[in-house]
């Protein structure tokens, strides 16, 4: 016993001092997080703040953190009727995210559980259509749509969101569908499933997490899209983010307004994450797990 | 139960979401594609004057004639973009932009928009004698109108009287750019932190080049001779720009590479400099009851070394687009918005320092305005007055315009030769290098019209 005293002392000591060093480091590890999260988060509590500032004193440098707070910006926002420019991007992304899911969800099955013959060339094709900068497609786009009488239409946005998001949708759900055993659809097909039977009742289940994923990434890349909104609308489909750009101007001052206004365009994509928020972390690790 | 009732509403309620959709091509309200003589859509830059025309619109305009109007409003550059774009395509999706004193006669060379003569003729109440004449003049081309100003300014220096009168200075009321450098060293650092100048040094062809380019045409520099040969490394070029870079490293703004219309007004507005040659309508917000110097402000004509005047002209002006099918509509909402019976309206209900003026030689004989615009109101009409878009320099010129060259090309010019100007404010590089480089730019140009033909 007395043999291996010393020996456990020693390893006793070890263990004390290792944990002290883990102890120490995890400290160091969680207070460098913390100033990432917070140089991270910011520009978000300062927008935040200059929203409730009045605009003489949004635009101080330095800036006055103990300016008094009022709601002017807020109120110019909405007096300037924002809700046909919300209501376009809600029906923009919401519908294009539906159709993306419901293109993206068959072709990812095709490439994955039950591949089509050469599926990585597909696939190939599918990152291919992102290889050219979205910015050259841009004036052939104008005129298609101005041929074809969709300009400042919805449903040319509807249909442009949705071929931009395709690729990335079939990407992604397909990763997450490769994770799902074979197994599992085989003993379903035993069991009589059918296929439209094995999709929902099987497959959807286990794979919700990414589609919901996949989901959100396509709405937020919709919610947020400036480029070929302010190309493509007028004062018909004019989205969220073309009427935030309103509030920018060269004469005057606007911090605190397009601060307001920024903020209120950003809610619906926050609120979204943060519903979604268990159910994103299961679906983006999904494809790291092995 | 439950769940499948969750999910008999969801589907029933995308599928309300898309029947709804697709019966209209969006929320927000538009003159359809055909004639539609009930509604005109506009394009306009988004400026404070133009959101308070977005304002009253509604209560005033439409409730007159019934004629809805549906307004876009977007940045300075967006909204450039977006009416090149617009009408360069003849798309028709607006009937009514407002475009500048630059792109005007461009636009009715490319037959884009459509000429206001036959109106006019049939508008007596709107009265065209009464718009400024300089503004007609930059508005028109070929001898017809194709703009109608909606607010137009001229550029004069502006300086704090306290300021001056406490080191015992008086400022010529038309000061020679000479006389300028001298107040502006005599004055620098007269309050704590306060500077001589503020002069524009940030890059954009309607930035830094905005009053550098009038400080070229008064030192007898031009950016092309009659016949097309580029002149930006030539002597008179060199001089009034190696004076601007100098005065503004010397006794102008802080961070003046940086600085643009905004910032300057900052600047004077809060006391940080002592003088300011910029556009006549920052006097407005100089003087509106929110600025913390108000009243303290004198005005005098642009300063000037070889010409009589050497102040810009510009002017956000409306315009009819060609294609439009409303243009008889279009019409009575530009003969309204730039009438002196909307300057009362804005007078009356806004308060007359925020009158567009700038167009209507009334609006200067208005005794409401000039009550509270007196400070800056006669300085403001002289400098549009004396402002010559034909012939604002030493020489004969190849193309109209003041502070630009009235040519498709001068944007892209400009903008990159103020790139190294700004450059050389911040001290990255020599005003020699920087012009040498713009030389070569506007020699490129130059070629090509010579090529052309064009005169």
């Amino acid at each position: 016993m007395s043999a291996y005293a010393p020996g456990t002392r020693a390893a006793q000591l070890g263990l004390k001092i290792r944990q002290k060093k883990t102890t120490r480091s995890s400290t160091l590890i969680g207070i460098g997080a913390w100033i990432v999260g917070l140089v991270f988060v910011f520009p978000v509590l300062w927008m935040v703040l200059t929203s409730f500032h009045r605009e003489a004193d949004a635009a101080t440098n330095p800036p006055s953190f103990a300016a008094p707070l009022v709601l002017d910006g807020y109120r110019a926002f909405f007096d300037s009727n924002p809700w046909p420019s919300l209501l376009n991007s809600l029906t923009a992304s919401v519908v294009s995210t539906i159709l993306v899911i419901l293109l993206a969800f068959p072709a990812a099955y095709a490439l994955s559980i039950r591949p089509v013959k050469k599926w990585s060339d597909v696939l190939f094709f599918f990152l291919s259509t992102k290889f050219m900068p979205i910015v050259a497609g841009l004036l052939p786009l104008y005129l298609f749509a101005q041929k074809v009488q969709l300009l400042d239409n919805i449903w040319m946005l509807i249909a442009f969101y949705t071929t931009m998001n395709l690729p990335i949708a079939v990407w992604m759900l397909r990763s997450f569908l490769a994770e799902v055993p074979v197994e599992m659809l085989e003993a379903a097909e035993v069991d009589g499933a059918g296929l439209i039977r094995s999709l929902r009742e099987v497959i959807a289940p286990v794979v919700m997490p990414g589609l919901a994923a996949a989901a959100l990434i396509c709405f937020i890349f919709s919610w947020n899209e400036l480029l070929f909104a302010r190309v493509l609308t007028g004062t018909v489909a004019q989205t969220a983010p073309v009427f935030l750009t309103g509030f920018v101007t060269s004469q005057g001052l606007f911090l605190a307004k397009v601060c307001a206004a920024s903020l209120v365009v950003s809610l619906p994509v926050l609120l979204a994450g943060f519903a979604a928020q268990d159910k994103l972390v299961q679906g983006l690790s999904m494809g790291a797990v092995r | 139960m439950t769940r499948r009732r969750t999910r008999t509403t969801a589907i029933a309620a995308v599928a309300a979401t898309a029947v709804a959709v697709s019966g209209c091509a969006g929320w927000g309200s538009g003159a359809s594609s055909s004639a539609d003589g009930g509604a005109v859509n506009v394009l306009m830059v988004n400026n404070p004057q133009m959101m308070d025309l977005q304002r009253l619109t509604a209560a005033n305009f439409t409730a007159k004639t019934g004629i809805k109007v549906n307004f876009t409003a977007l940045p300075e550059n967006d909204v450039r973009d977006k009416i090149s774009q617009e009408f360069s395509s003849q798309a028709g999706q607006y009937d009514i932009a407002t475009l500048s004193n630059f792109e005007i006669p461009i636009y009715a060379k490319a037959k884009w928009v459509a000429p206001m003569d036959d109106y006019i003729a049939k508008d007596s109440a709107f009265d065209q004698d009464d718009i400024l004449k300089p503004m007609t003049t930059s508005l028109s081309s070929e001898g017809k109108i194709y703009g109608q100003p909606f607010y137009g300014e001229s550029s004069f220096l502006m300086y704090r009287k306290d300021v001056m009168d406490a080191k015992g200075i008086t400022v010529p009321p038309k000061p020679t750019w000479q006389q300028v450098a001298e107040i502006a060293a005599q004055v620098d650092g007269a309050q704590p932190g306060m500077k001589g100048i503020c002069l524009r040094g940030q890059p954009g062809w309607g930035q830094v080049f905005a009053p550098l380019s009038t400080v070229v045409n008064t030192f007898g520099g031009t950016w092309f001779t009659k016949d097309w040969q580029a002149q930006v490394n030539a002597p008179a070029f060199k001089e009034a720009v190696n004076f601007y870079v100098n005065l503004v490293r010397t006794h102008g703004e802080q961070g003046a590479p940086q600085a643009g219309f905004t910032e300057c007004l900052n600047n004077l507005m809060t006391g940080k400099v002592a003088m300011w040659y910029d556009a006549t309508s920052a006097a407005g917000s100089l003087e509106a009851d929110d600025s913390p110097n108000k009243g303290k402000f004198g005005y005098v004509a642009a300063p000037v070394v070889k010409t009589k005047s050497s102040g810009w002209l510009y002017s956000w002006a409306w315009a009819i687009q060609q294609a439009s099918p409303r243009k008889d509509a279009s019409w009575k909402f530009i003969s309204w918005a730039s009438s002196k019976e909307y300057e009362q309206l804005v007078g009356s209900q806004l308060g007359w320092t925020k009158v567009p003026a700038g167009k209507r030689a009334s609006t200067y004989e208005n005794a409401e305005y000039l009550t509270v615009a007196s400070a800056f109101a006669e300085p403001t009409r002289d400098a549009i007055a004396s402002a010559d878009p034909l012939n604002p320099g030493v020489q004969p010129r190849p193309a109209q315009g003041i502070q630009f060259v009235g040519i498709p090309e001068f944007p892209d010019l400009g903008t990159q030769v103020s790139q190294d100007v700004s450059a050389a404010i911040a001290g990255q590089t020599t005003v020699d290098e920087a012009l040498d480089k713009g030389q070569q730019l506007a020699e490129d140009v130059a070629e090509t019209y010579r090529e052309r033909g064009q005169q």
